[in-house]
């Protein structure tokens, strides 16, 4: 593993006991990414960019107060560690605050195997090869591919460092690679967009970008001739990306600060059954290689796995020290830093694979929307009330029969959970979150 | 920021980080010039300070400083970009070097692109900046809306306020050696109510302000609207009925749902997509894309307003760009990059998140003129349908047009008459048709309270909206009654 510098992290800890914090902590990270986007086989934006950002949290007692800098000369870190124990002087004690017990601190960090080691970084012009290739494969599939927003090729390393003024210091890097290609299909003067991306630690871990281009241009063509559909209740099968966004608005209403502010649909129901029985959703934050894991969380807790439902029953919440113990509960090591303070963050979020082929769960329907696509903000974590701009295919007899737009589907989350009556056997987890094929049993499809 | 000088940004970089406007444009000369078709150098410095109260107590304190420094070249369609967070004479040559390899790959025109000059605005100068303003008067403000929020229902169980204050000093040098920076500031008054009645939880949100002092919050005792807001539509929300599916005639208040207008045509008018041809509004400047009784404008140049920039983040002052006159399509929003390669003027709306990112063409304060109808009698007009009054976010897929936006707050209209609350639901509809679908248009054009955030590529930026009452002629409502 990569040193990770963690002195500079103690000597701005130092400095906050010295004005009078009675505790503090701090996080450190250092990133460097590379990004370069083709238009039409033309070289359009090249990005180079470099950043750091030290963020720290101090105590004065029970009262906490947060700072960060991306400016890491002595002035200012000394300045903005003045200006952390000053507001914490004035923010108003709270018994929950604190950091966490100094014996469940992470010892040895293990090798995750996040960041990339293979020798020979590529020049900049075989990067943007890279994306030429794989735009140009979207443009050869089809002549109605006719236009395109580009393809890009991305590359970051970062470091990361965590330490206490009780003298923990720890460390761990990590790099991550991606290709997305974006094509335009047009027939009859009507245009349609889609995309299709790959993303890993390691540069040989990305999918072929032809492979990707040609993905990207077939989910663009399949979208073309689409057309409203009458207003109506009925199955509806949320495809891998799609029904990843469910399950990500499932572990929002999971996570601590959404339930000590009582502002969650799963509020008081720990324990309990919130899906049906097929469903399994866990969030794994020690998988080797994977984009979401970190060897620990933004606390210096070790990550591990945690099954947020199980067969149907909420089974966890996802918290980080403070919202654990204002629940009354341990943390399940989620605190994430993001550089402006301590929340609640997945790493590796899924909802485990069924047994049934998604083809299989098409034909299970009669009429019904198969979802590729989903806009908006309409997902109200308070109610599970959900209501969201949608694209597909309309399934007829059992058959994907022709694209759909300009439709929403609407439901509650917690019905739409139960009524989960068919999961696919798809599941890949090619992204921090991942879902197979997801078919719920009906939702109300808005149309004409 | 006590330090800080903020008499001139330019002064303000020359004494924090010896980078001053003639060693900027040396660098551009030296690096750039002759070799691009164009370049700039934007330095910023930025302080944001967070506080929110929870549970009637401020627990949560915050202050954030981020600094650095964008060098952009650009030939023919082509950008180059590097940033770094260590502004320094040496990095910036460095990144400048990094971001003309762009340049290099490909032959160029040997021509700088040419304006962006002409005055920038003042719209935003303060006697005393949100940012300086003492936290004791911050936390007492945060105390009150709590307590005001919570004595207006007493549904009302748990309240989280947010006070967000900000300033961006930053400083621009092109190469056809035009050098400019700005001040701005910014605040935002945030108030989330939970209202809880037997099983069933509510979220009211309401929220406001702008490039404006602290005191804009005690004016007319905008603190405790906000508040009372926030728990009134929690309030209501406990008795909204599911909301109705399927198309029916909607009417949209004044003031914030004028995000239609930002989501239905003001992405898809922006420069970058038209002259990539992406958008559903490409090469249609002239042609009738809603009511004539529709007139829609883009300004950057009304005081003190959340959208408002006294030039935009290339160096451009900002202006009043018609989008739509009329009924027909008269403009586009233009950085310079894409003014420059469809043959176009900027606009003053080039905008970026931060030095992190290269400008893109946004948005600034989009509203629709005033028309000629009274509200009421555009109610009374609708024999059923859904008037929404407060929404939440919307989103576009500028390609096919297909945008959607969510309410937060809606009625059913019931033979005239605004009835039952319902639930939250998405409309949707087709950017380049939804506005050919206004009927009427009323007198009363409010801007928003100065809330709006707007999301493209990553980059998030403030922005405004606005908008008289409207009548739509079929909208399709995504509710759960059929």
């Amino acid at each position: 593993m990569t040193d990770v510098d963690t002195g500079l992290l103690a000597s701005v800890l130092r400095r906050a006991a010295e004005r009078g914090a009675t505790a503090a902590d701090g996080f450190l990270v250092e990133d460097t990414s590379f990004s370069a986007s083709v238009r039409l086989g033309q070289v359009d934006t090249v990005t180079h960019s470099r950043e750091q950002r030290l963020s720290i949290r101090v105590f004065a007692g029970r009262a906490s107060a947060a700072a960060s800098t991306s400016d890491l000369s002595r002035s200012s870190l000394e300045r903005v560690v003045d200006e952390a124990t000053a507001l914490a002087r004035v923010t108003a004690e709270d018994p929950y605050a604190g950091l966490p017990d100094p014996a469940e601190l992470i010892d040895r960090v293990p090798d995750l195997a996040l960041e990339d080691r293979e020798a020979g970084e590529p020049a900049p012009e075989e990067k943007i090869e890279i994306a030429r290739r794989a735009e140009a494969a979207a443009l050869a599939v089809d002549p109605r591919i006719t236009n395109s927003e580009g393809a890009e090729y991305f590359d970051r390393r970062a470091r990361y460092a965590y330490a206490t003024s009780a003298g923990f210091a720890r460390g761990y890097a990590t790099s991550s690679y991606g290709i997305t290609v974006t094509p335009v299909a047009s027939q009859n003067g009507e245009m349609q967009r889609d995309a299709w991306y790959t993303t890993a630690r390691r540069r040989r871990a990305l999918e072929d970008a032809e492979a990707v281009g040609r993905t990207a241009a077939a989910r663009a063509l399949r979208r073309l001739g689409a057309r409203k559909v009458k207003t109506a209740e009925v199955p509806v099968i949320f495809d891998p990306d799609t029904a990843a966004s469910l399950v990500r608005a499932i572990a929002g209403a999971a996570s601590g600060p959404s339930l000590y502010r009582r502002a969650s649909f799963l509020l008081d129901r720990l324990g309990t059954r919130v899906a049906a029985p097929a469903v399994t959703i866990v969030d794994d934050g020690c998988l080797e290689a994977a984009l979401g894991s970190r060897p620990f969380d933004g606390e210096g807790l070790a990550t591990r796995r945690t099954a947020v439902v199980q067969e149907g029953v909420l089974a966890s919440y996802l918290l980080d020290t403070y919202s654990a113990r204002k629940l009354g509960l341990a943390s399940t090591h989620h605190a994430s830093r993001d550089g402006t303070g301590v929340g609640v963050g997945t790493t590796n979020l899924m909802l485990l694979p069924g047994s049934d082929t998604p083809e299989a769960l098409i034909r299970s329907v009669k009429r019904g929307l198969y979802v590729t696509d989903l806009i908006g903000f309409g997902v109200n974590g308070v109610t599970g009330d959900y209501s969201r701009g949608a694209a597909g295919l309309w399934i007829d007899d059992g058959e994907l029969a022709y694209p759909v737009e300009e439709v929403t589907v609407a439901g509650n989350l917690l019905e739409m959970l139960d009524r989960v009556e068919g999961i696919g056997n798809d599941l890949v987890l090619r992204d921090r979150t991942a879902s197979p094929t997801l078919k719920i049993a009906r939702m109300v499809v808005a149309g004409n | 920021m006590s330090e800080l000088d903020r008499t001139r940004p330019e002064t303000f970089f020359s004494n924090r980080f010896n980078v001053t406007p003639a060693s900027m444009e040396q660098l551009l000369g030296d690096t750039l010039a002759r070799r691009v078709d164009d370049a700039d150098i934007y330095l910023e410095y930025r302080v944001n300070e967070e506080l929110v109260l929870e549970e009637n107590v401020v627990k949560k304190a915050s202050r954030h400083v981020s600094q650095g420094a964008g060098v952009r070249a650009q030939a023919g369609a082509r950008t180059g970009y590097a940033h770094t967070d260590d502004i320094s004479i040496r990095n910036l040559g460095d990144a400048a070097r990094q971001a003309r390899a762009i340049a290099d790959r490909a032959g160029q025109s040997g021509t700088l692109a040419l304006g962006g000059r002409g005055r920038p605005h003042d719209l935003y100068g303060l006697a005393e900046p949100p940012i300086v303003t003492e936290l004791a008067r911050k936390l007492e403000l945060l105390r009150k809306v709590d307590a005001a929020c919570r004595a207006t229902d007493p549904r009302v169980k748990q309240v989280i306020v947010s006070l967000a204050s900000e300033e961006i000093v930053m400083l621009i040098a092109t190469a056809s050696g035009w050098t400019v920076g700005d001040v701005r500031p910014l605040t935002r008054l945030n108030v989330t109510a939970i209202a809880e009645e037997g099983a069933r939880r509510e979220i009211g949100t309401f929220g406001g302000g702008g490039r404006v002092s602290f005191d804009f919050y005690l004016e007319a005792q905008r603190w405790k609207r906000f508040a009372s807001e926030a728990a009134r539509q929690a309030a209501l929300k406990l008795s909204a009925v599911d909301a109705p599916a399927g198309t029916m005639t909607v009417v949209l208040g004044p003031g914030w749902p004028g995000i239609l207008l930002h989501e239905a045509i003001g992405h898809g008018l922006e420069g970058d997509f038209n002259r990539k041809g992406v958008s559903a509004f490409a090469g249609r400047i002239g042609q009738k894309v809603a009511s004539e009784l529709v007139t829609v404008v883009d300004d950057g140049t009304i005081a003190n307003r959340r959208g408002s920039l006294n030039v935009d983040d290339e160096g451009t002052p900002t202006g009043r760009t018609v989008l739509i006159e009329n009924g027909l399509l008269r403009g586009y929003l233009q950085d310079r990059l894409n003014a420059r390669l469809m043959g176009m003027a900027p606009t003053g709306n080039g905008r970026r998140e931060s030095f992190a990112y290269p400008p893109l063409p946004r948005m600034t304060n989009t509203f629709m003129l005033a028309g000629q109808d009274d509200p009421a009698d555009i109610i009374s007009s609708v024999d059923r349908g859904l008037y929404a009054v407060s929404f939440g976010g919307g989103q576009v897929d500028i390609t096919n047009g297909k945008f959607v936006f969510s309410a937060s707050e809606a009625y059913l209209i019931e033979n005239g008459r605004v009835t039952r609350p319902v639930k939250g639901a998405t409309l949707i509809g087709n950017g380049p048709d939804a506005l050919t679908r206004v009927s009427r248009v009323g007198h009363d054009l409010a801007l928003d309270e100065g809330i709006g955030t707007c999301g493209k590529d990553g980059q998030s930026v403030p922005v405004g909206v606005g908008l008289p009452t409207i009548r739509l002629d079929e909208m399709t409502i995504g509710g759960t009654a059929v």
